[in-house]
């Protein structure tokens, strides 16, 4: 409807206006296919032997295909940061409280000082 | 919207419409009576604790006695902080969002309203469901912190906690959910976020505390529930599981948690405290940054409350730092406190008294948080009386006392009468001896070595200790008298109480440009917002030498067309949200999905989600009224 | 009171915040599961360990899942235009995807249990079921919500002129989507390559 000012949009249009470039069926097939190149790469992983590269490649190709999703099918490239903070701040105060715990809970262990 | 108007008065799905009466707080939508119901609901949950406490002080009274059993007595401390914690003090702030978040951004509701009588329902079921387990083979005995290995343990009825906490806190999260937008988004016309009243600043601090926090503990709960009930191996050590996972998890929500009760407080304190000052906050700025940086830190400090367990020692001193770093803007807001009053024209009228005594009473219990944070000390105090005077120092002469210094401010605003102040002097003073004869002798007698938890109070401890609890048993009583006093004063004063006027205490914040009582719809017209403490700026201009002098337009104590809301608008643009029938329907349905969990009852279980979903149905296709219902008729376009 | 998002405070639609506001606490939620899944990855009391994992079928399942948020996002897109024919026919798609991915997590619980990797019979069994279990049943959510929006499209409730609903249950499905994309990882490849070395 972007494409349409003069009917009266919905709010969710309105926004996008302001941002110009609502992307196009197009666009999302071809988000798409990277994504799913991406999971073969993951899963080579498990067909061919890496080495010790094996699980930086899977941790980067995991945080690609997240951003990819992210950013264009919940479309938080074009709305507002206040989106974005709350998905990857709710994300990264997760990521740091339970590695924390893991952290603590494998070197008391490890260290076996109890 | 046409159609959205013949629906609405057509048949089986209209929705109701009293706005008085029974079936009005039952289909209720509206902000105001949804506080009012968290009010009511939270002081029969007080009631129930208090009895819960009563018991156990007296089983303390003395050394080597039984008045009660020990499994009464396990159930009964676990009951009361249960109680406490999460159907008291939570929802008592929740009152408090309820009734002054709109009223002081300026808003007509909350931004879902039927979401928020979705909390409030949620809530009580979550609180009858607690109770009934009294009925149905005894309550939890296994500590609100429910420690592992014991509480997977069948005799410890845990399965009730694990649930029922599960249901309470799903309320949490829904009202966070709704709290936070309301305030982002809802805000009047130039109500920045540096013009925010502080307590409206400490709810959505306190909301985004609950929105992270509710998740985590939903985990431990769920974990506990399935080791109870359905034999999962989480936290057994049997087959290599780690009790010390709870522990984490429950501190990780635990330390959030206890800024949750206690941000709340220090809101309702900072607007009460410059109003009786007749002076604006000391360091607005401060204060808010405090408020941000207490709940940032306070998710990074859980350990602190396992330097028994098995940690490790790096852990230990890196949360013993940090724990001690958050005594820093703690610390900020009391200073700002103080120089808030400093040389003020301080009115010592009861809301101020309890709030002065929150200052003073909450200092003391953070001064002893500081001691648990030294390691060695912790090692010391742990579950000895002593940590028992702390977090009620920071509960009870913090959290409470700030609430109860809200009641009586914000009385007039309710009911649209004034307290009666000597009996509300009395309770002051009642209270404040009554508190610290019963709390106070508890940091000696946890020092000397009394254990808590322990259903006889051990007689090798001597003399003394028994005299410390003595006092703490008789604090109680006074306590309960003055309690007794300040529900003859609430009931007295909702009666006949002297009417209060609109503006009784000259007033800071938007709330009180409205009437008292409130209208359905808040404000007449929305008002602009040009100033932190509107109101006040509204009522008086500065001279030269920065006193405040009246403002011509509009007395302070006389309130004309300038200052006070316009009814300009009104009536012809307002449209409210119809109440409904559906929260109610739906979360009833949460009383048989949580004893479908408890007796792992797949028929109850299908029965409470169909019924769940027949309530969310009737929730979403329901007419709304006009003006509530946004989107334009179909524009197809091409 | 959902007033249209040009009259709120910062321009935006209540509803569409609010999912947002929520969306953040959910990584709370799955990480704590993610977390205690980790810590237990090797404790499997002499049970079934990573080892007993489909790859190449999870990796067929998943790459469904993925799939279904295009076609959720084509739904959006068609909704937006006030097609709601196609719209309607991406949102069963979508659906119809999402019970694929769950029929293949049903059939993958079948044959671990078979296999012995019994749920109250190790920490890891615990946690893995669990863990799985709740994104399974954020899947289920979501299908019940399509199938809803699909039939209100039909009565009428849900207007060509408010793609917001449909945009609404699309960020909740992209969200289960994501969490998938970590569990695949996170659960799935990782420890299979780093235990099985
Ligand atoms: C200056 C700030 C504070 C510090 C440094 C602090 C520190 C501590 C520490 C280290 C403990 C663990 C003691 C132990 O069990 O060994 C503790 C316990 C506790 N604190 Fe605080 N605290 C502070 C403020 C508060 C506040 C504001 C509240 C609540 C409003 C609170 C509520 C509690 C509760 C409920 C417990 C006991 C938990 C239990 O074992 O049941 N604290 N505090
Ligand atoms: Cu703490």
């Amino acid at each position: 409807m972007s494409a349409n000012p003069e009917t009266s949009a919905p709010q969710a249009d309105a926004e996008h206006d302001e941002h110009g470039h609502h992307p196009t069926p197009r666009d999302y097939v071809r988000i798409a296919l990277i994504l799913a190149v991406l999971t073969l790469m993951e899963y080579s992983t498990y067909v061919f032997d890496f080495g010790g590269l094996g699980i930086p490649l899977l941790v980067v190709l995991i945080a690609v295909k997240f951003v990819y999703v992210a950013s264009w099918f919940m479309h938080l490239k074009f709305d507002t940061k206040i989106f974005s903070r709350f998905m990857y701040g709710g994300l990264a105060l997760a990521f740091t409280l339970y590695v924390l715990t893991l952290i603590i809970i494998l070197f008391a262990s490890a260290t076996g000082m109890e | 919207m046409a159609s959205a108007d013949t629906a609405k008065r057509g048949g089986l799905m209209s929705r109701p419409t009293a706005e008085t009466g029974w079936t009005s707080w039952l289909t209720t939508t509206d902000h105001k009576k949804i506080g009012i119901l968290y009010f009511w609901t939270t002081m029969i949950f007080f009631f129930l604790g208090g009895v819960e406490a009563g018991l156990v002080r007296f089983q303390l009274a003395q050394a080597e006695t039984s008045l009660i059993t020990e499994e009464i007595y396990n159930q009964m401390f676990t009951m009361h902080g249960i109680t406490m914690v999460f159907l008291v003090v939570m929802p008592l702030s929740a009152a408090f969002f309820n009734y002054l978040i709109p009223l002081q951004i300026g808003a007509r509701d909350v931004a879902f309203p039927r979401l928020n009588a979705f909390s409030y329902w949620v809530y009580l079921f979550g609180g009858i469901f607690l109770y009934s387990s009294f009925f149905l083979g005894g309550a939890p005995n296994a500590a609100w912190v429910a420690y592992v290995p014991l509480s997977t343990d069948a005799v410890s009825n845990m399965g009730f906690y694990a649930i029922g906490l599960q249901i309470v806190g799903l309320s949490s999260l829904a009202a966070a959910v709704n709290f936070i937008v309301t305030i982002l988004n809802m805000r009047a016309p130039g109500m920045t976020f540096m013009r925010l009243p502080v307590f409206i600043w400490m709810s959505l601090v306190t909301n985004f505390l609950l929105l992270f926090a509710i998740p985590i503990i939903a985990v431990a709960l769920f974990m506990l529930q399935f080791d109870t009930i359905y034999g999962a191996q989480f936290f057994q050590p049997a087959t290599g599981g780690d009790p010390v996972l709870w522990q984490h998890l429950f501190w990780l929500f635990g330390h959030p948690e206890v800024y949750i009760m206690i941000l709340p407080a220090m809101g309702i304190v900072s607007e009460i405290l410059p109003t009786f000052s007749k002076k604006p906050l000391f360091g607005y700025a401060a204060v808010v940054f405090a408020g941000a940086a207490i709940a940032f830190i306070g998710f990074g400090v859980w350990a602190h409350h396992m330097f028994t367990s098995a940690i490790g020692p790096v852990a230990r001193s890196a949360f013993s730092l940090a724990t001690m770093f958050i005594a820093v803007p703690t610390g900020i807001k009391i200073f700002n406190w103080v120089f808030t009053m400093w040389g003020g024209k301080l009115r010592l009228n009861t809301a101020m008294l309890f709030s002065i005594g929150f200052v003073s009473m909450f200092t003391i219990g953070g001064l002893s948080g500081v001691t648990h944070a030294i390691v060695p000390h912790n090692a010391q105090q742990h579950d000895t009386y002593y940590v028992v005077a702390h977090f009620h120092y920071v509960l009870f002469g913090g959290a409470l006392f700030g609430l109860v210094a809200g009641m009586y401010y914000w009385f007039p605003k309710v009911t649209g009468k004034l307290m009666n102040e000597s009996l509300g002097k009395l309770h002051f003073w009642t209270w404040l001896v009554g508190f610290n004869l019963t709390f106070g002798p508890m940091h000696m007698s946890g020092l000397l070595g009394q254990p808590r938890r322990t259903a006889v109070l051990p007689g090798e401890l001597g003399g003394t200790v028994e005299i410390y609890n003595l006092l703490s048993t008789i604090g109680y009583v006074v306590l309960v008298v003055s309690s007794l006093i300040f529900i003859t004063n609430l009931i007295k004063s909702i009666k006949g109480g002297e009417p209060a006027g609109l503006d009784p205490w000259d007033a800071r914040t938007l709330e009180w440009l409205t009437d008292s009582p409130p209208k359905h719809y808040n404000f007449g017209t929305i008002p602009t917002v040009t100033h932190r403490d509107e109101f006040w700026h509204r009522k008086y201009a500065e001279d030269e030498t920065g006193t405040p002098v009246a403002v011509p337009a509009g007395g302070s104590e006389e309130h004309d067309a300038a200052v006070r809301d316009s009814e300009a608008e009104a009536e012809e643009h307002i449209h409210m949200p119809d109440p409904s029938y559906w929260p109610l329907v739906m979360t009833s349905g949460m009383l048989p999905m949580g004893y479908a969990l408890l007796y792992a009852s797949i028929p109850l279980g299908i029965v409470a989600v169909l019924w769940m979903l027949v309530g969310m149905f009737g929730w979403i296709i329901e007419p709304v009224a006009e003006g509530d219902d946004d989107e334009p008729e179909p524009v197809p376009a091409h | 009171m959902t007033a249209g998002a040009h009259e709120t405070t910062l321009g935006l639609d209540h509803r569409k915040l609010a999912m947002w506001v929520f969306l953040g606490s959910e990584f709370l939620f799955f990480g704590g599961f993610i977390a205690a899944y980790l810590l237990y990855l090797d404790t499997t009391a002499g049970g079934p360990g990573v080892e007993i994992f489909d790859i190449p079928f999870t990796t067929i399942s998943s790459f469904v899942l993925l799939m279904s948020s295009l076609t959720m996002v084509l739904a959006h897109h068609a909704h937006t235009k006030g097609d709601m024919r196609r719209m309607r026919l991406w949102v069963l798609a979508t659906a119809g995807q999402g019970a694929v991915f769950l029929g293949g997590q049903v059939f993958e619980f079948n044959v671990f249990w078979r296999e012995g990797l019994i749920y109250g019979d190790s920490p890891f069994a615990s946690a893995f079921y669990t863990l799985t279990g709740f994104h399974g049943i954020h899947v289920f959510i979501g299908i019940l919500m399509l199938l809803g929006l699909y039939s209100l499209t039909l009565t009428g409730k849900i207007k060509p002129g408010q793609p917001i609903k449909t945009e609404m249950i699309g960020l909740y499905w992209h969200f289960v989507d994501i969490i998938w994309v970590l569990i695949f990882g996170v659960v799935y490849l990782i420890p299979e390559l780093a235990l099985l070395e």
